[in-house]
């Protein structure tokens, strides 16, 4: 339940808002994401994302790493489609 | 490439490992607890490429199975209300109460949504000006900056039909209930990582002083797991109890102090049940005051408990839960109690130490 999954951070949509919200693409799968925790990322950045809030930056090899070890632990195609898109194999 | 190589290089894992077996001088009892981590091990069988010495417990890693009965009656009970639009992860669906579980409540009628982020359930709540939302706010130190920010945006935003039913628990109360047991075996821990991603290393630092043992935030890939054991079975060796940072690319040692300062704005530490624990003090969070209208057991003056206790039946994941006994040992397991039939919270969520088993290892006397 505490698994972040890293995505990047392709626009940053409201920088006012309080939200930060942005744009962040987990392997093309895109969702609005809140940086309001990371006041210091930047549109190019890597963060770690849980339940909707990056909670810390990474560098972009630390990123593929942790999805790579992901992808094998846990089929990271699924996890994608059911936490971010709720297709839900059931 | 090649920081992934050094992650998942099975050589290196093996190297590991026998370093480790020629490190080793006598037995010790190490407890993981995150169920991340619970499902990496179980997953990739790392406890049986550990020296015969090291015996791995597996603790209370994960919310959902934390979560008590009395409180899942409560979601039940809200989720059943007619103008209620009850919002929860994904997880919590399937997590039995006295009488059912969401999922039930869901087909009888209820309004119950599955959301990824407590975000879109404040959202549902500003497209639904005539509907009351609920959403069940459970996690550890992880998830409670998204829940607080949802609760603080809702104050800014004047919604008077967003409200939370709180669930949160911390992860330091319950090792230091586990180290007053009488009969506690673990002589060190490994700590969430993501859970230090929010919180930093201070909360730690107080029980490895206090208890003389070594604590090492880890994080959940296979060799990080392997390092994080390693690195406290050095310690224990040495005799040198110690806070040590295995996952420093993901956790700074004062954590993340944005998000702690709003978690700290909207929550307050408060006791909490754990499901076969008891009553943990300070072990959980509950609303500061001032936010105190966003209570969901407060707006709809629900009881402490909806339904008369029940006896804790045959599921025994309190024990589970605090490494007391493996998933095999328990009568049901694989018998009566599985990922589809499931007894008790342990089986549901996917992070459980009885569902990992049943995944990796119900065909294996293990
Ligand atoms: S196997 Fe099922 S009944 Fe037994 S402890 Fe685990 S969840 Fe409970």
């Amino acid at each position: 339940m505490c698994l972040a999954l890293p995505g990047e951070i392709l626009e940053i949509l409201d920088p006012e808002d309080l939200l930060r919200p942005a744009r962040v693409s987990f392997d093309g799968v895109c969702k609005t994401i809140c940086l309001a925790y990371v006041p210091e990322a930047r549109a190019g950045d890597y963060v770690l994302v849980h339940v909707g809030f990056a909670l810390t930056r990474l560098d972009a090899g630390e990123a593929a790493r942790i999805r790579q070890s992901l992808t094998e632990a846990l089929d990271l195609e699924a996890l994608i489609k059911e936490e971010l898109l709720h297709e839900s194999p059931e | 490439m090649k920081a992934l190589s050094e992650y998942r290089d099975p050589a290196a894992i093996l190297r590991q490992a026998g370093a480790m077996a020629r490190q080793v001088s006598r037995p010790w009892t190490l407890m993981e607890v995150c169920g991340g981590q619970t499902h990496s091990i179980v997953r990739h069988g790392l406890d049986q490429l550990l020296p015969p010495e090291i015996t791995l417990l597996h603790g209370p890693g994960c919310p959902v199975c934390v979560t008590p009965v009395a409180l899942i009656d409560q979601a039940l009970a809200l989720a059943s209300q007619p103008e209620i639009i009850f919002c929860t992860f994904g997880d919590m669906l399937r997590v039995p109460g006295s009488s059912g579980d969401l999922r039930q409540v869901k087909a009888q009628g209820g309004d119950v949504r599955m959301v990824y982020s407590p975000l879109d359930a404040l959202q549902l709540a500003q497209q639904s000006p005539q509907r009351q939302v609920v959403f069940f706010a459970v996690g550890f130190e992880t998830t409670a900056p998204a829940n607080a920010m949802a609760v603080y945006q809702a104050e800014r935003l004047g919604l008077d039909n967003f409200s939370v039913l709180m669930a949160h628990v911390l992860v330091p109360p319950a090792l230091e209930a586990i180290l007053a047991a009488p009969d506690c075996r673990v002589q060190g821990f490994l700590a969430a990582g993501h859970v230090c991603t929010v919180m930093g290393l201070n909360a730690y630092q107080e029980l490895v002083d206090r208890h003389r043992l070594p604590i090492v935030a880890t994080g959940f890939e296979p060799l990080d797991i392997l390092q994080g054991i390693a690195l406290c079975l050095q310690a224990l060796e040495n005799g040198q109890p110690a806070l040590i940072n295995q996952y420093a690319r993901a956790v700074q040692p004062e954590g993340n102090p944005h998000a702690r300062a709003l978690m700290q704005t909207v929550f307050a530490i408060a006791d909490r049940e754990w499901r076969g624990m008891g009553e943990l003090p300070a072990s959980g969070l509950e609303l500061q005051a001032r936010y105190a209208h966003f209570d969901a057991r407060q707006r709809f003056q629900l009881p402490d408990r909806v339904n008369p206790p029940t006896g804790p039946g045959r599921c025994r994941s309190g024990e589970v839960l605090q490494g007391r006994i493996k998933p095999g040992e328990c009568e049901a397991f694989g018998r009566d109690c599985s990922p589809e039939h499931p007894l008790g919270a342990t089986m549901v969520s996917s992070e459980g130490a009885c569902a990992a088993y049943y995944l990796y290892r119900r065909n294996t006397h293990v």
